[in-house]
């Protein structure tokens, strides 16, 4: 054999590809871009003076927290209950499955502006409500209007019906794990309950995890449907109408509360993204690069291929 | 003699219209090595995961270390188990399968301890001892960190009877082990169950191809044919001198 001695030949020098297509089309984007921000700053109606007074406003910024915090309470209600909704749909008692399937045909099957609205008037359904036994002695009682302040009716209408839809999601997690690991963990004699808390959810994750991400972008937007039951202290979209209303600066608020969920879905984005990343290792074969890394080496693949 | 480890009475299984097993009879004492060959679609495999009550059987009896698997007689009627009594019958019975099935998000010594932790409900760290033991008498010492994806098949396969062991099991099923391996990966698993049958002398089931595995380690060999054992006898008859037709039919083959 003559391989171990011959020697190794040179590494390929060649001169890449150009690719001016992609220079024209870049000058032409610029282009229309520039044009569009020269409309939009030069527009005196956009009122770009009052967003800025009103963007770090302490109402606007009391504003944001409450919508974050309704996003976070509603998000981790919705996915305790979609675990739990998931695990039952999946039982092999019918009444247990058949109870979950009704609760999501439900939930999923009316718009959530409604279940808000129905929220925010449970009280004339149910003045009060007792803790005690079914049919029996009462225990304690309390007025609805208490306990349901318009923050929890929202907290409660977005959460229920986010549990629903995480139900699916955690349902199909719990699919895709491959059957022999159930199989492995009974014949180990483990039981039911044990297998899916040790084995199977903590495999459903990497499933469960990219689409509950959409979820709770999602989710943040959707919470300025509560404006409807006009929270008491408001959440983005109500605080910006409560603005308007005595302003009739309608235009500038609107951005003023677009911005600041643009800002907020951006950064769950980006915190998605590396979260996928993550939970794609061991999984995927590559990892593709961060976008900026890839965008870059596009436009000057010379310099790198040289 | 000893009750047998094993007894099986005409036992029939169906899927759907499709009947699998068609009466299969027999027993395992204890400390035996039982070698079950024959073609795909035999029930082979069925009927070891009726064994394990990985499937109902529809007819028949079948007497697991004593208990009835899956029922309790009371007089003569039976009694369904419920779910954790079954779980606490196949506690005992370990089984290693053809597509390893560890835990994919557990190291291999986590695979191991598992069980043993939550089901037998060991201390943790005497769970952790044994486990490593386990491991090394497999011979997987410097493998007790790695995940299953960082495995070659042969050695997923053993950490797999590992973990079956730490069970302290009294019957051991193995189906189509090496069937998922690379020729040259066969052998490490084959000599972990050889030397669980020759050096601790557990009671075995083992569905196989391989033919040098059977007649070197079994105690007795199985034909099994479209749901029915056929032939069965010890290797050196089984493989030289068959008496039926269709035994020699399938071992001119395979061999």
């Amino acid at each position: 054999m003559t391989t171990v001695d011959a020697p190794r030949p040179d590494d390929i020098k060649a001169i890449p590809v150009r690719h001016p297509g992609r220079w024209i089309a870049a000058a032409a984007i610029a282009l229309l871009a520039a044009a569009l921000v020269d409309s939009i700053a030069t527009n005196h109606r956009f009122g770009w003076a009052v967003v800025r007074h009103y963007l770090f406003s302490h109402q606007i910024l009391h504003a944001v927290l409450v919508t974050i915090e309704l996003t976070v309470l509603a998000m981790a209600i919705g996915i305790a209950l979609g675990v739990l909704l998931a695990v039952m749909r999946l039982s092999p008692n019918p009444l247990v499955s058949g109870a979950s399937w009704t609760y999501i045909w439900f939930f999923r099957g009316t718009p959530v502006l409604v279940q808000i609205l129905f929220w925010y008037n449970v009280a004339a359904l149910y003045p009060r409500f007792s803790i005690g036994l079914p049919f029996g002695p009462e225990l304690t009682s309390f007025s609805a209007n208490s306990v349901i302040s318009t923050f929890v009716a929202g907290m409660l209408a977005l959460g229920l019906n986010e549990g629903a839809y995480m139900a699916e999601i955690v349902r199909a997690g719990i699919i895709s794990v491959d059957e022999g690991q159930t199989e492995a963990a009974k014949s180990l004699g483990m039981t039911r309950l044990l297998t899916m808390r040790r084995i199977v959810l903590p495999q459903a994750m990497r499933v469960i995890i990219p689409p509950t991400g959409n979820e709770t972008i999602s989710m943040l937007k959707t919470t300025s449907l509560v404006s409807a039951i006009a929270l008491a202290p408001p959440e983005l979209l109500g605080a910006a109408q409560n603005i308007y209303d005595r302003t009739y600066e309608v235009i500038p608020l609107l951005i003023v509360a677009s911005i600041w969920y643009l800002l907020l879905t951006t950064i769950l984005t980006v915190g998605q993204y590396y979260l996928e990343r993550h939970y794609a290792r061991g999984a995927a074969r590559t990892v593709r690069d961060a976008p900026l890394t890839r965008l870059r080496r596009n436009l000057f693949s010379y310099r790198h291929a040289a | 003699m000893p009750d047998p480890i094993v007894k099986a009475e005409g036992v029939h299984k169906h899927f759907g219209r499709l009947e699998v097993l068609k009466g299969v009879s027999m027993e395992v004492q204890p400390r035996e090595v039982v070698c079950i060959i024959g073609p795909s679609g035999s029930g082979k495999s069925t009927f070891l995961r009726c064994i394990n009550h990985l499937e109902k059987i529809d007819s028949g009896r079948l007497v697991v270390n004593g208990d009835l698997v899956g029922y309790r007689q009371s007089g003569d009627k039976l009694y369904e188990l419920r779910e954790s009594e079954v779980a606490r019958e196949r506690a005992r019975i370990g089984m290693v399968f053809q597509r390893f099935n560890l835990f994919g998000h557990m190291t291999a010594l986590e695979n191991v301890v598992e069980a043993p932790i939550r089901v037998r409900k060991v201390p943790k760290s005497k769970a952790i001892a044994e486990g490593r033991a386990l491991l090394e008498r497999v011979g997987l010492t410097d493998k007790i960190d790695d995940y299953p994806a960082q495995l070659s098949g042969g050695q997923q396969q053993r950490v797999a009877i590992a973990r079956a062991l730490a069970m302290q099991p009294v019957l051991m099923l193995f189906d189509e082990a090496t069937s998922a391996l690379d020729p040259e990966l066969v052998e490490e698993v084959l000599g972990a169950m050889r030397a669980l049958a020759q050096d601790m002398g557990m009671t075995m089931i083992v569905v196989t191809h391989e033919m040098g595995f059977a007649r070197e380690v079994a105690d007795r060999v199985l034909m099994m044919d479209d749901g029915r054992i056929i032939e069965e006898g010890p290797p050196e008859h089984f493989f030289t001198a068959p008496t039926e037709e269709r035994t020699k039919q399938f071992l001119s083959k395979i061999l």
